[in-house]
């Protein structure tokens, strides 16, 4: 696999490995929702990521060489390609489990696309601004029913406990700027992670409060998916996102 | 302006207008002009027409199908070279939707989105929705998300009739 000749690409790119995998996820639950409603919405959340996806990847490809396109980059690479952070290929576990992953992932999106709505490119300024109000109702989805579970019986207040303290390890690393952030950030494109924290955490706050769940303790925390160093969730989901394009090399749209 | 000046200019606004006749699959009542999709249309000296298009959520699944429909509208009317672009610049919203659109939203059952607010808190509720069927404003929310990726599911809570709201964004 190359690499991108534009630091520009790379950073979208990584934002685009990001909806993906976590869009993948959340389509496994079509059909196995608790309700109707819930399914609808999970399909509405992850159609939102998987198109958010296709901007991010198509403008990447732009930037980049141009002799590569969306499905090059969703349905051709391998595991170590993929820069998306650990937290969204982890597993849907239960339904504490599925929103908890939601709202730590769209606390996060949520002021990164609306700082990346300042873009000095356009055109990656005006996906970020209809992205940026698509996580808007992630986040509320996610925090409602946070709440709700948080608050509810002695049941589903422990699981969205113990929910948020398995996926706690996997916060910092949405916030590790590295020599790619910094880049893309000073040169006006892109942003830095690291200034969105503070953001993460009034809203993590707010939410956590009404939900009556407590803030689990930040340790070390794990990574690397960021640099490609992925756990083998990734390569089950790619075995079955990729499934057509491995049987069928030659296959197109 | 030149004679060929005023020609493309003609030219443009004739593909324009067959543009225009293309309607959203997802809302049939809706054309792109309606719901403020159609961006720019353009004809070059070849013929060759240029239409850009603004997605309206990023997975809307109609972006592909609504291509199909200009093309073939275009074809009807004698352009055969078209291409279809989506743009990011600028950005749609529901803001971009006439007063007409949501007239005709309306008359076919379906809430029309509310004039945007800016920024809105996390967990405000959101403005009056008004029951497209006997205009109470006595309305609930069932699920932020509906039957399409634009539409949240309501309930009247006066006459008790489920209706779909264009959800404002």
């Amino acid at each position: 696999m190359q690499v991108f000749s534009d630091p520009r690409a790379a950073w979208l790119a990584r934002l685009g490995d990001a909806t993906l995998i976590l869009g993948h996820r959340l389509s496994e639950w079509l059909s196995r929702a608790p309700t109707l409603e819930e399914d609808i919405a999970m399909a509405n959340l992850s159609l939102d990521l998987i198109g958010q996806t296709r901007a991010f990847y198509t403008r990447a490809c732009e930037l980049d060489d141009g002799e590569r396109d969306e499905t090059t980059l969703a349905y051709r690479r391998g595991e170590p390609d993929y820069r998306s952070p650990l937290i969204v290929e982890q597993p849907n576990g239960n339904f504490a489990d599925t929103m908890a992953r939601h709202l730590i992932f769209s606390a996060y999106a949520a002021p990164l696309y609306e700082t990346l709505a300042g873009s000095n490119d356009a055109e990656t300024a005006g996906i970020a601004a209809r992205s940026a109000r698509e996580m808007a109702y992630h986040l509320r989805h996610a925090g409602e029913w946070m709440i709700r579970l948080g608050d509810g019986t002695a049941e589903s207040r422990d699981k969205a406990q113990a929910a948020l303290d398995d996926l706690w390890p996997y916060v910092p690393e949405l916030f590790e700027a590295d020599g790619l952030d910094r880049d893309v950030a000073a040169s006006g494109f892109g942003v830095d992670p690291s200034t969105l924290r503070e953001n993460f955490d009034s809203t993590i706050d707010d939410v956590l409060g009404q939900a009556t769940l407590k803030k689990p303790a930040e340790r070390r925390g794990q990574r690397g998916g960021k640099s490609g160093r992925h756990s083998e969730h990734l390569g089950h989901i790619l075995a079955t996102l990729q499934f057509l394009q491995r049987a069928y090399s030659e296959a197109r749209w | 302006m030149s004679a060929l000046a005023s020609d493309l200019a003609q030219r443009a606004e004739a593909a324009r207008t067959a543009c225009a006749r293309v309607t959203d699959p997802e809302v049939p009542v809706l054309t792109i002009e309606d719901l403020g999709v159609l961006h720019e249309v353009d004809v070059d000296e070849g013929g060759r027409v240029t239409v850009s298009i603004m997605p309206t959520y990023s997975g809307c699944p109609a972006m592909g199908v609504i291509a199909l429909g200009i093309e073939t509208e275009l074809a009807k009317d004698g352009f055969d070279e078209v291409r279809v672009k989506l743009t990011n610049t600028p950005v749609w919203t529901t803001e971009r939707m006439s007063d007409a659109a949501r007239a005709k939203l309306a008359a076919t059952g379906i809430s029309p989105p509310g004039r945007a607010s800016g920024k809105r808190a996390l967990f405000e509720a959101s403005a009056d929705v008004a029951c497209p069927r006997c205009a109470s404003k006595d309305t609930e929310r069932v699920s932020e998300f509906g039957s399409t990726a634009c539409k949240a599911l309501w309930r009247c809570r006066a006459c008790r009739e489920p209706f779909d709201h264009f959800k404002c964004v």
